[in-house]
C-alpha cells in the first residue's frame, strides 16, 4: 500500500486553505464597502446626482419584469384574497354584528337623550318664563321610579334634601301641576302626585275665579274634578283650573297661585247636590313623567 | 458555471418576486422576505462568496426598482449571504435542519440590522411596531424557507459543499 503512486494534485490546481479565505475576505470587504459608498452617494445627491439617472434606468429595464410578475401573481394574489375573505368572513360577521348591537343601544340612547333634552329645555324655559312662580327655585329632577301596584299615585325623584328638596314642597312640569314631595332622602325624594286619593289642592277657574278643590277623579285615574264649587259660581267649559295659593294669616296654602293644573272638559249641576260638578283635564301628562321640577322655596321667603 | 448562471436568474426572479408581489402581501401582519430566504438558499449551496455576491446582487435589484436609497438592501443582503455561507461552510454542515435555523437567525438580523442603518439615514423607525413583527416575520420566512430550500437545491443543484473533494493523503 505505501508503494502506491498516489495522486498530487498539480500546483496551483487547487487553492490553498489560505488563499480561499483571503479572497473571500477581499470579496465580502469590496461588497461592503461598495454597499456603503452607494449609500453615501445615493443618499448626499438625491435626485439630481448621476447616480440618481442611473438608479432610474435600472427601474425601468426593470419594470417590465416587475409587470410580468405582477401579471403572473395576479391570479395566485386573487386566490390567497379570495380564502383569505373566506376565512375572515365569519370573524368579520360577528365583529359587525357585535358593533351593529352596540350602535343600536347608542341610537336608543341617544333617542331617549334627545327627548330629555328637550324636556329639560322645556323645563328650563318655563322656569325662566313669567309664569314661574316668585319666591321660589326651581329643582329639576329625573324621574326614576314608580312605586309598585295601582294603590299609590306616586313616583320617585333623583333629588333629595341634598339638592335642597324639602317635605311638601310643589312639583311642576312645563305643562302644569304634579304633585306634592311627600317624603324626602339624602338623593331621592317621593312626589305624591295629583292622581293619588291623598291629594288635594286648592284651585280656582282662571277666567271666573270660581274657587274649589282640585281632588283624583272617580271615573279614570287621569281626570280630576274641581270639587266644593258653590252652584252660585260661574266654570265654563275650557277655562283654565289654577292652584289658588291662598294664604290667611299665618297659614298659606303648600302651592304658589297661578300654577296651572288642568283645562274645564265639563261642568254638571244637580238639583240635589251642594256644589257643581266640574271634571278637568289635567295639564300634565301623567303617565310620561320623565323629569320633573321641584319648587324650593327661596332663602329669603323661608320663614 | 451553469449552476451560478441558475443562481444569478434564481436570485434575480426572487428579488423581482419580493418587489411586486410579496411586500404586498400581508400575512400574520407582515410581509414575508423571499429574497432573504433565497439568499440564505443560494449561500448554503454554494459558499459564503456566492452567497455574500448573490445577496448584494438581490438587494441591488430591490433598491433599483423600489428607487430607495442604493446600497442599504445590499449591504444588509450581502451580510447574511455571506453568514449564512460561513455557517453552511463550517458548523451547520451536513445539518439538515440548518437552513431554517439560518433562515430565522437572518430574519431577526437583517430586520435589526435594517432598524440601525436607516436611523443612521435619518429615516423615522417604528421600533414597536417592527418589535412586534419580528417573531411573525421569523416564523413566516422559516415556513417560506421549508418551500424554498429544496426548490432552490434542485434550481441550483446539489450543494458543492456537500460533494466529496480530491483527497490528500499525506505519508
Amino acid at each position: 500500500m505505501l508503494g502506491a503512486s498516489l495522486r498530487r494534485p498539480a500546483a496551483g490546481q487547487v487553492p490553498s486553505r489560505t488563499s480561499t479565505a483571503l479572497r473571500r475576505r477581499l470579496v465580502v470587504g469590496a461588497l461592503v464597502l461598495l454597499a456603503f459608498a452607494l449609500i453615501t452617494v445615493s443618499f448626499r445627491d438625491g435626485e439630481r446626482g448621476p447616480l440618481d439617472r442611473v438608479q432610474e434606468a435600472g427601474a425601468g429595464a426593470l419594470r417590465p419584469f416587475q409587470v410580468a410578475a405582477e401579471r403572473v401573481a395576479a391570479p395566485f394574489e386573487d386566490g390567497y384574497r379570495w380564502l383569505d375573505g373566506l376565512f375572515t368572513a365569519r370573524s368579520e360577521a360577528e365583529r359587525l354584528r357585535k358593533e351593529n348591537d352596540v350602535l343600536r343601544q347608542q341610537a336608543a340612547r341617544i333617542e331617549l337623550a334627545t327627548r330629555e333634552n328637550a324636556r329639560l329645555k322645556a323645563l328650563l324655559a318655563f322656569r325662566d318664563g313669567p309664569s314661574f312662580p316668585g319666591g321660589y327655585d326651581g329643582v329639576a329632577a329625573a324621574v326614576i321610579g314608580r312605586p309598585a301596584g295601582a294603590f299609590s299615585q306616586a313616583v320617585v325623584i333623583a333629588a333629595g334634601s341634598n339638592d335642597g328638596v324639602r317635605r311638601n314642597d310643589p312639583v311642576v312640569t312645563q305643562d302644569g301641576l304634579v304633585g306634592l314631595v311627600t317624603r324626602v332622602s339624602a338623593r331621592t325624594a317621593r312626589v305624591t302626585l295629583l292622581t293619588d286619593d291623598r291629594s288635594a289642592v286648592s284651585a280656582v277657574d282662571a277666567g271666573t275665579e270660581a274657587a274649589g278643590v282640585v281632588r283624583h277623579g272617580r271615573a279614570a285615574r287621569s281626570t280630576l274634578v274641581l270639587d266644593r264649587v258653590p252652584k252660585e259660581d260661574v266654570v265654563r267649559v275650557g277655562d283654565t283650573v289654577v292652584t289658588a295659593g291662598w294664604r290667611v294669616g299665618q297659614l298659606s296654602s303648600l302651592y304658589p297661585r297661578g300654577i296651572p293644573i288642568g283645562r274645564v272638559t265639563s261642568v254638571g249641576q244637580a238639583d240635589t247636590d251642594l256644589y257643581k260638578q266640574v271634571l278637568v283635564e289635567p295639564f300634565a301628562d301623567f303617565r310620561s313623567l320623565d323629569s320633573v321640577l321641584v319648587l324650593v322655596v327661596t332663602d329669603e321667603e323661608r320663614p | 458555471m451553469i449552476s451560478a448562471a441558475r443562481a444569478t436568474a434564481l436570485v434575480f426572479v426572487a428579488a423581482i418576486a419580493q418587489v411586486a408581489v410579496f411586500s404586498g402581501i400581508d400575512l400574520l401582519a407582515t410581509t414575508p422576505d423571499v429574497l432573504l430566504v433565497v439568499v440564505v438558499a443560494v449561500a448554503f449551496a454554494r459558499g459564503a462568496l456566492f452567497g455574500s455576491v448573490a445577496g448584494f446582487f438581490g438587494g441591488l435589484v430591490v433598491d433599483t426598482a423600489t428607487l430607495g436609497v442604493l446600497g442599504v438592501t445590499s449591504l444588509l443582503l450581502t451580510l447574511a449571504g455571506f453568514w449564512a455561507g460561513r455557517y453552511a461552510e463550517t458548523t451547520g454542515r451536513g445539518r439538515p435542519f440548518a437552513p431554517y435555523l439560518a433562515v430565522g437567525v437572518m430574519a431577526v438580523l437583517v430586520t435589526a440590522g435594517g432598524i440601525v442603518v436607516h436611523y443612521l439615514l435619518g429615516d423615522g423607525v417604528d421600533l414597536r411596531g417592527i418589535g412586534a413583527g419580528i417573531v411573525p416575520t421569523v416564523v413566516l420566512d422559516v415556513a417560506l424557507a421549508v418551500l424554498l430550500v429544496p426548490v432552490s437545491r434542485r434550481v441550483i443543484g446539489t450543494p458543492r459543499l456537500d460533494r466529496a473533494r480530491e483527497v490528500e493523503i499525506v505519508v
